[in-house]
């Protein structure tokens, strides 16, 4: 019997490490399905390509079905997040005067400090800061939207938040058009090497477990394809699981840097998937703990807390009703989907599909179905939580 | 009698940006600016406040473009894919021909077709010469590779240039592989020998 061919799409980023190593490393082989995997040029032409069914399944910006779902970007077909692929993994980036400026007021590059390196970029920068995410509706631009108005930088009176595709942020500094970036590796790193800007703090750092990346498909699909669905969801699920593996870095960063994916050097990829960042030219290195996280904690579970989270945040921003976003967005991360999926594996699921984001300080045991289930930090930098029951 | 409808075109080739403007204007009377450079094209483009845009969608800097979908002050104008249930047909002949249109809320249907139907002809023909291209590289590089192997059987086993496509011919056909392939699994073998 043949394999049934899947075509899944992607964008050159680290953290389409679950779909290129479900299908490099045999997972969805196991599955009895093989992945066809399309490289896209954009976010917006992958959610179109998805959208209009030229690819089955998507690495997508976890805030862009959720989008979809409320009518902002183009109206495309209804999508569904049916797995989170990784959490956290951005940079956050600054050009090298703005870095020097930094220096010069005494600022530690720390590395993990999200509150005092905001200050100092504010004090450096003032008003008027211009910072490049890779989409309007990424975890890029919430992160950003939620670091420096809890830091009382409202945007965008006072910041301006600008697109820039990924591999032109070192350029956008270059030409001037920006003075800081948050963006998914490699791009940080890559800019870092180009001599563009420096890295200033990891996404981690401001939200210990922000749901980076999504498995998506569009709604219908998912529902009519169940059994593809579930192969497709585990496939990545053992990807990911193989990836948390620390051994398991350089042969995956050897396989992503294959010219089919991301082209680009094994030992740049390593960084983001070993956690440890070269801050700038001059080779400063920090080392953080959880970068870029496939699989612990419960990591693929899409909460639909996490949902409500993004949903609330879109919709403060463009004037939406908050109600209605709040449960449009809950319907999109299908946490019944992916508990079916891997009910029968040894996947440690926790029993509950919605917790209050932000509000595990130290790592914590969960009621789960299967073994046991530690979920780790997930604080937000400001110490805020977000109780969904009562948002 | 309404305005011509203005239309910006997202293009840094210029041999190419010049071809969609020629079959946009065999179209219809259209108020046409290309932009070739992305450096702050949302905001070049807000500045020009088109009714309709079109770009590659193999051109990275598109995202730029989904910000205009958030029209941010009463001023602006919102920028909606176009994609409308009841364009689907075009909008799904649009991706498939790698264009994608932004075209400005409130529009008519109506007056944005003559513009898709026209940049989908030439978007298709682009893709076609796009292939054709890729297809006579691979028939070049193909023809290099089997040289190569060629070479190496003459010098190996002491045959004419015939008799050694005709050893590569029949491995080819033994094996039920294409010669392309027979001749750059040994051009890859005699590279590990040294």
């Amino acid at each position: 019997m043949s394999a049934t061919t899947l075509s899944v799409g992607f964008i050159p980023l680290v953290d389409a490490a679950p779909l290129v190593l479900a299908q490099e490393m045999g997972f969805a082989a196991e599955e009895g399905i093989t992945l066809d995997l399309r490289r896209a040029p954009s976010w917006s032409s992958l959610r179109d390509m998805l959208s209009f069914g030229k690819v089955e399944a998507a690495h997508m910006l976890s805030p862009v079905p959720i989008a979809t779902a409320l009518g902002l970007g183009g109206a495309g077909a209804p999508l569904s997040a049916v797995s989170v692929l990784s959490v956290n993994g951005n940079v956050i980036g600054i050009s090298r005067a703005l870095a020097d400026r930094l220096r010069d007021a005494g600022h530690d590059f720390a590395f993990n400090d999200a509150r005092a390196a905001g200050l100092a970029l504010i004090a450096a920068s003032g008003a008027g800061l211009r910072i490049g995410v890779p989409f309007p509706f990424s975890m890029h631009a919430e992160l950003v939207y939620y670091w420096l108005s809890a830091l009382g930088l409202p945007a965008p009176q006072s910041v301006s938040v600008r697109t820039v595709p990924p591999p032109l942020m070192g350029d956008a500094i270059r030409a001037g058009e920006i003075d800081a970036f948050c963006v998914g590796e490699p791009w940080g790193s890559q800019a870092v090497e180009d001599g563009m800007g420096e890295l200033l703090l990891p996404g981690s750092a401001i939200w210990a477990f922000a749901p980076e990346k999504v498995l998506a498909m569009r709604a219908d699909w998912a529902e009519a394809e169940a059994m593809l669905r579930g192969r497709l969801i585990r496939a990545v699920w053992r990807a990911g699981r193989w990836l948390g593996d620390p051994a398991s870095t350089s042969l995956a960063a050897e396989i992503l840097a294959r010219p089919g994916y991301l082209d680009l050097p094994a030992d740049i990829l390593d960084r983001a998937l070993s956690g440890r960042l070269v801050l700038s030219g001059r080779g400063e290195e920090r080392s953080v703990p959880d970068f870029l996280t496939f699989h612990r904690s419960a990591a693929t579970f899409p909460w639909r807390s996490q949902a409500e989270w993004i949903g609330l945040q879109l919709a403060a921003r463009t004037g939406l009703d908050r109600t209605a976003a709040k449960s449009a967005a809950a319907r999109v991360f299908r946490t019944d989907l992916h508990r079916a999926a891997l009910s029968g594996l040894s996947a440690s699921l926790p029993t509950a599909s919605s917790r209050i984001e932000g509000g595990v300080t130290e790592p914590t045991a969960v009621p789960a179905d299967v073994g046991q289930l530690i979920l780790g930090r997930d604080r937000f930098f400001d110490g805020r939580i977000f109780d969904p029951d009562l948002a | 009698m309404s305005r011509p409808l203005s239309i910006i075109i997202v293009e840094p080739d210029r041999d190419r940006a010049l071809l969609i403007v020629d079959s946009l204007r065999a179209a219809g009377d259209f108020d046409i600016q290309v932009i070739a450079e992305p450096t702050s094209l949302a905001r070049q483009i807000q500045a020009r406040q088109p009714d309709v845009v079109l770009i590659d969608i193999e051109n990275p800097s598109r995202d730029m473009l989904e910000e205009l979908a958030l029209a941010s002050g009463p001023q602006d104008r919102a920028v909606a894919m176009f994609v409308d249930r009841s364009a689907e047909g075009l909008s799904t002949a649009a991706i498939e021909a790698g264009v994608s249109a932004y075209v400005v809320d409130g529009m008519q249907p109506g007056r944005v077709k003559p513009v898709l139907d026209a940049a989908i002809t030439r978007f298709r023909m682009f893709q076609r010469m796009r292939t054709e291209l890729a297809e006579t590289k691979r028939a070049l590089e193909e023809r290099k590779v089997i040289d190569r192997a060629k070479g190496m059987l003459m010098k190996a086993r002491g045959v004419s240039e015939d008799e050694a496509y005709a050893i590569l011919r029949k491995a080819a056909m033994d094996q039920g592989k294409r010669v392309a392939d027979v001749a750059q699994a040994l051009v890859t073998a005699a590279g590990l020998l040294g």
